[in-house]
């Protein structure tokens, strides 16, 4: 058993911690939640410099062959300094959902644009319920002579307004199937949605969108499966986004207790506040070992539905825990605009949601332990 | 024992109720949870003192009505039920008015009270200050007597509503002997905000409201008469003072349309053909927090009752119990709306596809505030321990 990262891993996570405090700082997020692109072209290009794209790509395609846990050491980074932008979505949604899907021209075609940077992708995984469920995929595509046509709505799409291609599930005679659609697309119109967190997500309407045959991804019928293979990966990967965040939140709280004076001494020596950094401590180390845990069973390929909606139900509600204590010790600095933790507070909120609430996970569990 | 409430009572409740729908119904105000803190709204303050519903429970010499505390309650109750405005008309009412009474001087109160009654004056609260939070004992902003005036300087933070308020209600150090206790040396002070001198900074919070306001003393030089009670005491007249800030109804209500809104949405969103109100793990988080309001309301109603008494109690550790209780309440409901609500519960007002006008992430943000305006829940939970159950210090 060893429960540490490697020494490559260490040294991932000193230089994503470094790059993003020196290239990222809380303005520039501010300024990136407030504008309608959500992300710097120029940070992105730095950042496709360092090889994070493609990182976890095989080298054939481009990457440099790391590991699913490299990535989500490098995701907990992005968490912990925040980095808005639709790396997670190109990243982790597009780039290994092609991956699992793609054929190897596919592959080919993309995955090397991916990895320097010049292709942004998303994933239109959620309709109008929100539930991240085969039957709620009401999309459908029709065959034509040159392809299909996709018609249908999808909800809460990351960063679909500057991706270049959107992977869409979509019915079809033969169940799900997953079709790369060009966003640029006759037919495609995108909303910008105003979000709690200043996120970018938006609703796709797509109406008869041509898609040509060579981007039906794999296999026709085949696209739910190609999902579920991915999903607990997409589900980890925030997973490891919150951890890092959570770290954050709970160091920020940790130094305030120990700076701020009221009654003539530091908020900390008061148990009270004491007891609530230990609590954000127990909660922090808990998240922290069962990400990892799901992380490498991840990248070891071995079987973990179980392990991973363990994580996402215990991570989403241990970072909401952890926000709402940091709140309290901070008094009414904290909700101010000028600070922080606000960037936090409502990330974490949203996280905790997305790819399945810690109910929908629940749920998992109680299957899976067969109940 | 009578938990009800007379048909008196229950008849002044449907008037609330009637005269509230006509506000909204011709577009005086518009439901919103949390109004009362974050809202400001005169034409409506105006039509409550039309109604003597502003001061309602004050002698008839001051312009009130002489009415009960419970009456007070149903007011304030029915107010939260729909989400009504409040702001610094509010603040007079329910603590500026009383704390004149206790303390004030006879031309103060014919002064003041009146004007609150009429809705005609509206009060900031100068407590807080950066150094000075919780540890109100601690606060820096002084007023130097000089003849039959003071001279203010420092620096007041957190005040809701300043700058759209006529009146700060202030506490500043008075007396700066090094042997007297730092309690024993603080005054109050009610202010017109327009004294030459006063600067006014509104803070954004991160719900996107601007009532905070930072406020600026620069050498401003004020009339002794707005000295409140007994120089150097105001450390304990302002703690009887927030006795009636934290005791309200408006603690365990102020986000109530959230809970209508929400119990609706479940009503009339269907998932897979089946309304979400008849999932079992909706139903159990709904009911759950149906409990714990009837709950939080028979504590904030005992407040109320003893508030009615002839020989008034010692409130403190009632009114800690429901703030605290209270302010939990609120965030469980905020969170647990957006647990129910799921991705569509993040969109705000004014987006495509938000679902009850974003009230669900407006509360989300304004959530964590609950348990730290009017005194944090540590600070009275150490107030409950301490004076209300005797527990050691040391
Ligand atoms: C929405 C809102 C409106 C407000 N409006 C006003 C207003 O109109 N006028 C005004 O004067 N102020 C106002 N405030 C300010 C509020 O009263 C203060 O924020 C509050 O008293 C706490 O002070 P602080 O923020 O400096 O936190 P601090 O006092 O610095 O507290 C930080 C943390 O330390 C804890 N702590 C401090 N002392 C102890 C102790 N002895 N034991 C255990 N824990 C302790 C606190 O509970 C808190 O968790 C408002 C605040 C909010 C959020």
């Amino acid at each position: 058993m060893d429960l540490g990262l490697s020494e490559e891993q260490e040294m991932l996570r000193t230089s994503a911690r470094d790059f993003l405090q020196k290239e990222c700082p809380k303005q520039l997020v501010k300024q990136l939640d407030e504008s309608d692109e959500g992300y710097s072209p120029e940070l992105w290009r730095k950042m496709a410099e360092l090889g994070w794209m493609g990182l976890v790509l095989p080298e054939e395609y481009g990457g440099s062959g790391g590991s699913f846990l490299d990535l989500v050491v490098l995701l907990e980074e992005m968490g912990y300094n925040i980095l808005p932008g639709p790396f997670f979505s190109t990243v982790v949604l597009g780039g290994l959902s092609i991956l699992a899907a793609g054929n190897e021209e596919q592959k080919k075609r993309l995955l090397p644009e991916v990895a320097n940077g010049s292709l942004l992708l998303t994933l239109a995984l959620t309709e109008s319920d929100a539930q991240f469920n085969a039957s709620s995929v009401k999309t459908d595509a029709i065959p034509s002579n040159e392809g299909w046509l996709v018609s249908g709505t999808k909800l809460f799409v990351t960063d679909a307004h500057v991706a270049q291609y959107i992977i869409c599930p979509a019915q079809t005679s033969e169940g799900i199937s997953l079709f790369l659609v060009d966003a640029d697309s006759p037919g495609i119109s995108r909303t910008l949605l105003k979000t709690l967190a200043g996120d970018k997500q938006c609703e796709v309407v797509l109406d008869k969108v041509k898609v040509p045959r060579q981007n039906l991804l794999g296999e026709g019928g085949q696209g739910w499966d190609y999902i579920e293979n991915v999903f607990s990966k997409m589900v980890i990967a925030k997973c490891g986004e919150m951890i890092g965040g959570a770290q954050r939140v709970f160091e920020m709280a940790a130094d305030y207790a120990k700076e701020r004076k009221q009654f003539g001494r530091p908020i900390g020596s008061f148990q009270a506040i004491q007891h609530y950094c230990a609590n954000m401590a127990i909660d922090v180390e808990g998240a922290r070992l069962i990400t990892y845990q799901a992380a490498w069973l991840l990248s070891e390929g071995l079987p973990c539905t179980m392990e991973t909606s363990v994580a996402k139900a215990w991570v989403g509600e241990a970072y909401h825990r952890i926000t709402m204590l940091a709140a309290q010790i901070h008094g009414s600095i904290g909700l101010t605009v000028d600070h922080d933790f606000p960037l936090y507070y409502k990330r974490a909120k949203i996280a905790e949601l997305f790819f399945g609430s810690p109910d929908f996970h629940r749920e998992i569990v109680a299957h899976m332990a067969g109940l | 024992m009578d938990f009800k409430f007379t048909q008196e009572q229950e008849r002044f409740r449907k008037e609330v109720r009637d005269f509230l729908e006509g506000e909204i119904e011709k577009g005086i105000f518009e439901t919103r949870a949390n109004g009362w803190v974050t809202e400001e709204n005169e034409a409506f303050v105006h039509h409550l003192a039309e109604r003597g519903w502003l001061g309602m429970t004050w002698p008839q010499e001051y312009g009130g009505q002489g009415r009960s505390y419970l009456d007070r309650l149903i007011l304030t109750e029915e107010m939260m039920h729909y989400g009504a405005p409040g702001g610094g008309f509010l603040v007079g009412d329910r603590q500026i008015g009383p704390s004149i009474m206790a303390h004030g001087t006879e031309e103060q109160r014919d002064f003041f009270l009146p004007r609150i009654v009429r809705g005609e004056t509206s009060f900031a609260i100068g407590i807080s200050e950066p150094q000075a939070g919780s540890d109100v004992g601690a606060l820096e902003t002084r007023a130097v007597e000089e003849g039959d005036s003071f001279v203010i300087s420092g620096q007041k933070v957190w005040t809701s509503n300043a700058s759209r308020s006529d009146f700060i209600y202030l506490i500043a150090r008075t007396n700066f002997a090094p042997e007297v206790s730092r309690y024993r040396s603080i005054s109050e002070f009610i202010v017109d905000l327009k004294t030459p001198g006063i600067t006014i900074n509104p803070l954004m919070d991160m719900a996107g409201h601007g009532h905070w306001c930072e406020v600026f003393f620069d050498d401003v030089q004020v009339p002794g008469t707005t000295l409140i009670g007994k120089k150097d005491m105001g450390f304990y007249q302002i703690m009887s003072q927030l006795d009636y800030e934290r005791a309200g109804v408006e603690r365990l209500m102020g986000n109530y349309p959230l809970l209508r809104g929400i119990i609706d949405y479940t009503k009339e969103t269907k998932r897979d053909g089946v309304p979400l109100c008849k999932q079992p793990r909706i139903r159990y988080m709904l009911s759950d927090l149906m409990i714990k309001f009837e709950v939080g309301k028979l504590l904030v109603y005992r407040v109320a009752w003893l508030l009615n008494q002839k020989e008034k109690p010692t409130l403190t550790r009632d009114t800690c119990i429901a703030k605290v209780y209270g302010n939990r309440f609120e965030q469980e409901l905020d969170n647990a709306a957006m647990n129910i609500a799921g991705l569509h519960g993040q969109l705000d007002s004014g987006s495509k596809c938000a679902i009850l006008d974003g009230a669900i992430t407006r509360a989300y943000l304004f959530s964590p505030a609950h348990s730290i305006q009017g005194g944090t829940s540590e600070i009275l939970m150490n107030i409950i321990a301490d004076r209300g159950l005797g527990l050691p210090r040391k």
